[in-house]
């Protein structure tokens, strides 16, 4: 297969990018989007230009490391994968691909195609874990959570830390990610004691960094690699609600 | 000079050594603690817990990591599970089975101590994790769900899905960042560290590069400590993550840390085989399929033949005209063999010719007996998230036509040596999780890694670490305006500099293909004396071609993709020759390490527990030299070591 690429370039935070253009010939459709980007940095060392710079590791979806807006939805038009999982056969042959790093202002570009995540760690930090220190912490069974709770809890934690929630949002919120954290330890019993807490300080820290409001338009959870429900963002609002009650 | 390898194994009966050990070892005050620095470099499983650890214990600690944040360290991508002594089946699970079921799967070749204590912390782990609000599967009454795993008869495997490393590293991760908003902790993304600073013989800091920079920093510590994983990249393709890397590890081998057992090396038997050149990396399809998946290839060559042609379809072959030649090579496990044989069959049969895929290196992996027994429905829930994945990468659905798989290289048991305290031959710095060598032995069991790096990170490390600095509360913080600094900081520039000067003409991702293509050929899953000392010979023409014709493109200060590879298959380049000439002198099978040479009459390892129960832990004697070997004996006071067997 044969593709024309348009990628975005910018040399560093400072400078000013834009789009170049670069064609891929004689690509197997089995091969992956990156794997695709390695043939064509692959190509570009050898005449001795500069590859496109971009963030992935794990290759298998579990990460969240890879962040690419690919013909303008955050992993590729695809639904449930994250970059590293699409898979040329999935575009037209002879297409023209468009491929641009994370759009958020807190998410600042570092060089082509990889942005500044830390943010994200920065919200976690600010209340994203239970208290618990190493040792102090009773039996794993004398605590029994209902199924169902720990089920719910698990598919918030499923979230990977990508950003592709808030590179959607047009106000550029980060509340799906927010929420997916503030929801999975609120379904459990080790994260009720410091409930309150956490919610205000998590969304006090997300203001903080620059993100946006949440408006509810979904488009967050409809481009999430995880598909992490917007049912969080209602939980994340009542825990909010129910902290602010209290002040 | 050899290198002095005291393991420090208390004395005394097995289960009150750890208990015995702690008592008799230092502690340090906690107005002494404020005054004391470490440096943890990694933040997988065991650094992110060693980290958070120490941090609450009240040391000033700087973590550093590769990716652009801690949750990404390829601990997360560990699906299976972590195992425990609870014994919350009641099938009479115990500390000592864990103990035993964990050496006798290393194939006897680590040490009773060390993974006595893994056994007897496991369940410490789980109730941390649990606290910390992990959510593990649970049953209906609310408590934990357990699953079984390989080389274990009882079911003792916590599981959150199949994310178990993820879920367990977010975990940790959270610890990590409850200690940064602490204060304790100073978080360093996107930080590699290129060399260990060493002043009157102890470990005093690291020289790391900022990665979105290129800036070279110092960073001084009364300890540093290493938790940097495998090196298992060196085979260009293997399960881990792009950027895991040998490199930090290498560095203090060649400082003069000990390295132990480098060539015991994991292949899985169950990833996605590989589709062609521009393959990246290889994808892991969990052990679990073997429960209910059956394994062959057609008895016929024509088949074969056919199958490649696409003339034919696997739901073509009739049931008599397929071998399922692990059933037939081992009548009492069948399919269900370890890793390591799994994986060796596979690769018998692929070298016969019978390889059914298009490159020749592939088996099925059916499930149509499992269908035809309990129907769709229940192989879908048992395995519905396994087969979308596949059908995902392969575009074939495994409901329909059986799955192709082909071993790939997963993990290495090999490291950097330590003794009891975790620390290796150069005082101060410690070495933890995958990166050091001390408890899988010649393989490792499915969920004992995650086990392990919570083990040392959380349990083991915090409490053996204060043993050295209490020695150190009256040492001054480490200045890094030093001669030792100086000098390690000009070796890292001038080697940055020499790589970008080259200027050849092969791309750095091509020598590590050819570098890959050599190891996996020579030093893979069946080594010969042949296969190592041709590996050897390439091994070092390819390093030597490295030098003078690898091309490097972009700038020293900035942020450069390409010299960060290249920084690091110059080490693979030399870790390569030393796992082959380890390789080389094991002349016994055990475990991962399969010579061709020491196999019995029906092609069974053959280990030789008269010559080779050791650890062979190897000194750094310079790049084009050979390395010296140095035995630490494995003595076995508690088991007997005993011959595997999974035919009858």
């Amino acid at each position: 297969m044969n593709f024309t690429l348009k990628i975005w370039r910018q040399k560093d935070a400072k400078s000013k990018g834009g789009f170049q253009q670069y064609k891929v010939t004689d690509i197997s459709s089995d091969t992956s989007f990156l794997e695709m980007l390695d043939i064509l940095n692959n190509s570009l060392v050898h005449e001795g230009k500069e590859p496109v710079a971009f963030d992935h590791d794990c290759r298998e979806g579990i990460c969240g490391m890879c962040s690419l807006h690919i013909n303008g939805h955050a992993h590729g038009p695809e639904q449930g994968v994250t970059t590293c999982q699409i898979y040329m056969r999935q575009f037209p042959d002879n297409s023209t691909i468009t491929v641009e790093p994370w759009r958020s202002t807190a998410f600042p570009v570092i060089k082509d195609l990889v942005v500044n995540r830390g943010a994200y760690d920065q919200i976690l930090q600010a209340g994203g874990y239970v208290s618990v220190r190493t040792n102090s912490v009773p039996d794993g069974n004398a605590i029994p959570i209902p199924k169902a709770d720990a089920d719910e809890s698990m598919d918030a934690a499923a979230c990977v830390g990508c950003g592709a929630c808030a590179a959607t949002c047009k106000n550029g919120s980060a509340m799906l990610f927010v929420a997916a954290r503030v929801s999975s330890l609120a379904k459990l019993p080790q994260g009720r004691v410091e409930g309150i807490r956490r919610a205000k300080a998590m969304v006090a820290k997300m203001d903080e960094l620059g993100f946006g409001n949440c408006t509810n338009t979904g488009a967050c959870a409809a481009e999430c690699p995880k598909k992490i429900s917007i049912a969080h963002i209602a939980r994340l609002n009542r825990e909010f609600l129910s902290a602010k009650l209290k002040d | 000079m050899a290198l002095k390898l005291d393991s420090k194994i208390p004395a005394g009966p097995l289960a009150d050594k750890w208990s015995n050990h702690k008592a008799a070892i230092k502690v340090v005050s906690p107005a002494n603690k404020r005054k004391l620095d470490i440096i943890v470099v990694g933040t997988g499983l065991g650094g992110a817990s060693a980290a958070a650890s120490l941090g609450e214990l009240g040391y000033n600690v700087k973590v550093f990591c590769i990716q652009d944040s801690p949750r990404r360290a390829h601990s997360i991508a560990a699906q299976g599970g972590i195992n425990a002594a609870k014994n919350y089946q009641n099938d009479n699970d115990s500390v000592y089975r864990l103990f035993y079921d964990t050496i006798k799967g290393g194939d006897y070749r680590s040490r009773e101590a060390n993974v006595y204590r893994l056994a007897e912390v496991s369940n410490l782990i789980i109730d941390q994790c649990v606290a910390q609000g992990v959510p593990f599967a649970r049953e209906y009454g609310g408590l934990l769900a357990n699953r079984s795993f390989g080389g274990a008869q009882v079911s003792r495997t916590f599981y959150a899905r199949g994310q178990t490393g993820q879920q367990l590293l977010l975990g940790a991760y959270a610890a990590l960042n409850k200690e940064i908003h602490n204060g304790t902790v100073k978080s360093y993304p996107r930080h590699e560290m290129l060399d260990l600073v060493i002043e009157q013989g102890e470990a005093r800091g690291i020289i790391a590069r900022n990665l979105v920079t290129g800036e070279i920093e110092r960073f001084g510590a009364h300890a540093v400590v290493l938790a940097t994983g495998g090196y298992g990249n060196v085979f260009f393709l293997s399960t881990n993550a792009m950027a895991s890397n040998g490199s930090a590890a290498f560095q203090c081998y060649r400082k003069g840390a000990g390295f132990a057992n480098p060539c015991f090396t994991q292949i899985h038997p169950t990833c996605i085989p590989v589709h062609g050149t521009q393959q990246s990396k290889l994808t892991l399809m969990s052990e679990s399929l073997r429960n209910d998946g059956r394994i062959w290839v057609p008895k016929n060559i024509e088949d074969v033949k056919a199958l490649r042609a696409g003339t034919k379809k696997p739901s073509d072959i009739a049931e008599e005209d397929r071998d399922y030649y692990l059933e037939r090579r081992y009548p009492a496990f069948g399919n269900l063999v370890p890793r390591d044989v799994a994986s060796r069959a596979a690769k018998e049969r692929c070298d016969a010719g019978f390889g059914v895929n298009e490159t020749g290196l592939a088996v099925f992996l059916d499930f149509k007996t499992a269908i035809a027994r309990l129907g769709k429905e229940v192989i879908k829930q048992r395995y519905g998230n396994l087969f979308d994945m596949y059908k995902e990468i392969t575009d074939t659905d495994p409901y329909e036509q059986p799955m192709q798989i082909f071993p790939a290289v997963h993990y290495t048991m090999g490291g950097i040596w330590v003794d009891y305290n975790l620390m290796t031959t150069i005082p101060g710095l410690y070495a933890i999780g995958e990166a050091n060598f001390s408890d899988h032995g010649a393989n490792r069991l499915g969920a004992s890694a995650l086990m392990q790096g919570l083990a040392d990170g959380y349990f083991v490390l915090p409490y053996t670490i204060g043993d050295y600095l209490s020695h150190k509360i009256q040492a001054p913080k480490v200045k890094t305006d030093t001669v030792a600094f100086d000098e390690a900081e000009k070796a890292v520039r001038a080697k940055i500099e020499k790589l970008l000067s080259i200027n050849g003409n092969q791309s750095v991702d091509d020598i590590h293909k050819r570098l890959g293509h050599i190891m996996w050929e020579n030093v893979g899953m069946a080594r010969t004396k042949e296969s190592l000392t041709t590996a050897i010979k390439l091994i070092a023409e390819l390093r030597k071609e490295f030098w003078k014709d690898v091309k490097v493109v972009g700038t020293a200060d900035s942020f450069n993709v390409e010299l960060e590879k290249a920084i690091r298959l110059a080490d693979f380049l030399e870790l390569g020759e030393l796992m082959a000439r380890d390789a080389l002198n094991r002349e016994e099978s055990c475990g991962g390490h399969f010579r061709t040479e020491h196999q019995t009459e029906d092609g069974e390892a053959d280990r030789d527990d008269e010559n080779f129960v050791y650890a062979a832990v190897w000194e750094y004697k310079g790049m084009d030299n050979e390395p010296e070997l140095n035995k630490e004996a494995l003595n076995f006071e508690f088991v007997h070591p005993a011959k595997r067997n999974y035919k009858d």
